[in-house]
């Protein structure tokens, strides 16, 4: 009996799952470079936001939504680790839980699933948290290389919070700080320094770039003009103020910068279609995020500007359309 | 190392399987009965001239050219009409054929059926003439009557013919065996069109992966004035004809309008050797090559075949069906179509036959749109595959004229990408048939 179907009769052999297999893979670099650097606390974070992630998919999936099992495809597990990586590591773990709650059923399942939320879900999650408990999600403990056990470090400030409290003019508050506490550029760069689990290694993170480029998952273009934006705007910045608050080379070294630009803004479902829009939207993030990280009273704001941005991307998309072939001039 | 040529649009990297590359062309010989449907291009159905009962021989008109698009229908074999009714044709519908009980071949009498080059170009009005009568279609698949083709309207000016030797499908052999072992006819067959354009150069475009053909070509082009060899890019699909257009000459055909619009004709090899045939040696167009392959056939090989010949009798003699055999295949395995009954004879727009396995041929069930966008990085035409997609789903077919679905070329590209087997161009053709129903 022959089959019937419509053209074309071979496919990619490339499906979701597959796909997001290859960002769990990329994403693997930093958890370990987090794990060197804060212990079991922060792979305890790692298992329990990726675990709840992926159990909330389940069961809500199952029985609250009725649209079957989803976890198949991965994607949960890529919010869990999203997640996690945007958490000190002495975060309490029962608010894990609500953050992966709010990341996979109110940010995704909610509108109607994988490709159909607005916004990042392990954003949303992050910045519920952030707000909920700015406590809990701003005492960052101090890196110890390779020592799993300790599990009551001492906090520390991360780059961006020392980058904050500079404070050269006035006289000196318990906050202030000075640039000598700056860490050296080469421990920003492996990752031994203050901050969320995830997002202090930066060569793990290019790691995990280069791998998705090479099995070519995303393009490069998101994550080289946000980062760039961000470099050139506090590098002028630095240049006319030579105010080293504004130094570029650790502004794109630490906070979020490199895992939101590399693993977040590039997210398929909430970033623009056409690559002329995807430029647009990265360049838009990096503004947004150096006008938070200059301006505002957060140190950070690579989050916020790109859950501002994911707002945007319907219009994006609207207005980047690609060039058509035969199109009237 | 010679430039290579390519559209920058889109596009995709497919594995070309062309298993059947090396393999000489063999004659398919003569099944007992032939079915000759009187459709074979786009347009009106031929007008039928024979009765059952007639006696018929190899090129006797079948059937006359009537209405718009048509084109002449010549038989194939030597034989009797048994029957002129309603058949099963490949898809299950039924249509017109003439069904013919074959005897041993006897040719039309002025069918040159001698093997010599003939090398000498006769006049203008000689060649249009013949190419009128000899039921010539363009042979890549979309069945355009190349005598409609080439009268060139008098307020459009054409400068530059392109045969197109790209088969960029997977699988497909049969123009590059073709051009491997008719080079010379192919380029006489250019020479000849170029008369009837009343212009004076042709561009041989050959896709870079044949070697062996560019070799062929690049050599007896020499002998030819004003013929030139361009290599193109092994990419999918450089043989549309838009595509292969922009690649050559870095022209685009504006949206709605002809080749001839921006100077250009497009011509198939095949078709060149067609028109070489009819011109050079009175032959109608009754025979075509045809490969035969798939991951489950058992023999691969391109046949010259005469139309009208049952799939059946081509499958046989590859080998049969094998049970993993799941789809059978008109065409490439990109824009092609899957039969139902492999007893309906090959036309003159069929490239190939393709035996596939489920593994091959898969169909995976549907996921939501993860808005990858490999869709529209993908496609040729520059066009937004998904957003047509959620417009045909929520019914908004007035929508999807301003993303242009009128120009989906149906390469196929949109739906073999997507991660989440969306079926894009379905609904990219669903847009185009509504969009034309409603006007």
């Amino acid at each position: 009996m022959l089959k019937i179907s419509s053209a074309p009769h071979i496919h990619t052999t490339k499906t979701v799952p597959d796909i997001m297999k290859d960002v769990v893979i990329a994403l693997l670099p930093a958890g370990l470079a987090a794990i060197v650097f804060f212990g079991l606390s922060a792979l305890l974070i790692i298992i329990t936001s990726v675990a709840s992630c992926v159990l909330f998919e389940y069961f809500f999936g199952k029985y609250v939504f009725k649209t079957g099992n989803s976890t198949t495809d991965y994607s949960a597990i890529i919010t869990g680790l999203l997640l996690a990586y945007n958490l000190p590591s002495n975060f309490p773990l029962f608010f894990v839980l609500i953050g992966s709650f709010v990341a996979i059923v109110v940010t995704k399942m909610c509108y109607g699933g994988l490709g159909k939320n607005i916004f990042n879900p392990a954003l949303v999650g992050r910045v519920f948290l952030f707000i909920s408990f700015p406590v809990a999600m701003s005492r960052w403990p101090q890196p110890y290389f390779l020592d799993f056990f300790n599990m009551d470090a001492q906090t520390a400030a991360t780059p961006l919070g020392i980058l904050k409290h500079i404070d050269a003019s006035t006289s000196a508050t318990s906050l202030t700080t000075s640039a000598s506490d700056l860490p050296e550029y080469w421990q920003m760069f492996v990752g031994y320094t203050g901050g969320s689990l995830g997002e202090v290694s930066s060569v793990a993170l290019l790691l995990g770039f280069i791998y998705m480029l090479y099995r070519k998952v995303i393009r490069w273009h998101i994550p080289f003009y946000y980062i760039g934006t961000v470099f050139i705007l506090t590098g002028i910045t630095w240049l006319i103020t030579k105010d080293v608050r504004y130094e570029p080379i650790t502004h794109i070294l630490s906070g979020g910068l490199m895992l939101g630009a590399i693993f977040m803004a590039t997210d398929y479902t909430t970033s623009p279609m056409s690559l002329n829009g995807k430029i647009f939207f990265a360049i838009c993030c990096g503004v947004l995020t150096v006008v938070i990280r200059l301006f505002s009273g957060y140190p950070e704001g690579v989050s916020f500007a790109i859950l501002i941005m994911n707002a945007f991307v319907p219009l994006i998309d609207r207005f980047f359309v690609p060039h058509h072939y035969g199109a009237k001039k | 190392m010679p430039k290579i040529n390519t559209f920058p649009l889109g596009g995709i990297h497919i594995a070309k399987e062309k298993l059947t590359a090396l393999s000489p062309i063999m004659d398919a010989g003569v099944p007992e009965y032939v079915y000759i449907p009187i459709k074979q291009h786009i347009g009106s159905p031929a007008k039928i001239l024979v009765n059952k009962g007639d006696k018929v021989k190899i090129g006797t008109l079948l059937a006359d050219a009537d209405g718009i698009c048509s084109a002449d229908i010549h038989s194939s074999v030597a034989g009797e009409v048994v029957a002129i009714e309603p058949t099963e044709g490949a898809d299950g519908y039924y249509e017109n054929m003439i069904t013919i009980k074959t005897a041993p071949d006897e040719y039309e009498p002025d069918i040159d059926t001698r093997t010599e080059i003939i090398r000498d170009i006769p006049e203008r009005e000689v060649i249009i003439h013949k190419i009128l009568h000899s039921g010539i279609v363009g042979l890549g698949g979309a069945g355009f009557p190349t005598p409609i083709k080439i009268n060139i309207p008098q307020n459009k000016k054409v400068k530059c013919l392109i045969i197109n030797g790209i088969e960029c499908e997977p699988y497909l052999t049969a123009d590059e065996r073709l051009m491997a072992e008719k080079a010379e006819e192919i380029i006489i067959g250019a020479k000849i069109l170029n008369k009837a354009l009343g212009i004076q150069n042709a561009i041989i475009a050959l896709d870079q992966n044949k070697p062996e053909v560019i070799e062929i070509m690049e050599k007896i082009s020499k002998v030819y004035v004003g013929v030139n060899v361009k290599i193109c890019a092994t990419k999918y699909p450089q043989g549309g004809e838009k595509q292969l257009i922009k690649a050559i000459t870095g022209k685009e055909v504006p949206s709605g309008k002809l080749p001839m619009d921006v100077g250009c004709i497009v011509q198939n090899a095949a078709t060149a050797f067609a028109v070489y045939e009819a011109v050079q040696k009175n032959k109608p167009l009754y025979e075509r090559i045809i490969t035969i392959s798939g991951d489950e056939c058992r023999h691969p090989a391109n046949y010259r075949v005469r139309i009208g010949t049952p799939a059946e009798y081509l499958i046989e003699k590859s080998g049969g069906i094998s049970p993993q055999v799941t789809q059978i295949i008109y065409g490439g395995p990109m824009m092609g179509a899957s039969i139902v009954n492999i007893k309906a004879p090959v036309n003159k727009l069929i490239g190939g036959i393709l035996l596939l396995s489920d593994q091959k041929a898969q169909k995976l069930p549907m996921g939501n749109c993860i808005r990858c966008g490999k869709c529209a990085d993908s496609c040729p035409m520059g066009l937004q595959p998904y957003l047509i997609g959620k417009f045909v789903q929520n019914n908004l077919i007035e929508a999807t004229k301003s993303c242009y679905a009128m120009d989906c070329i149906e390469c196929g590209c949109c739906a073999y990408v997507c991660p989440s087997s969306i079926p894009l161009l379905d609904y990219c053709k669903i847009a185009k048939a509504e969009l034309k129903r409603k006007n």
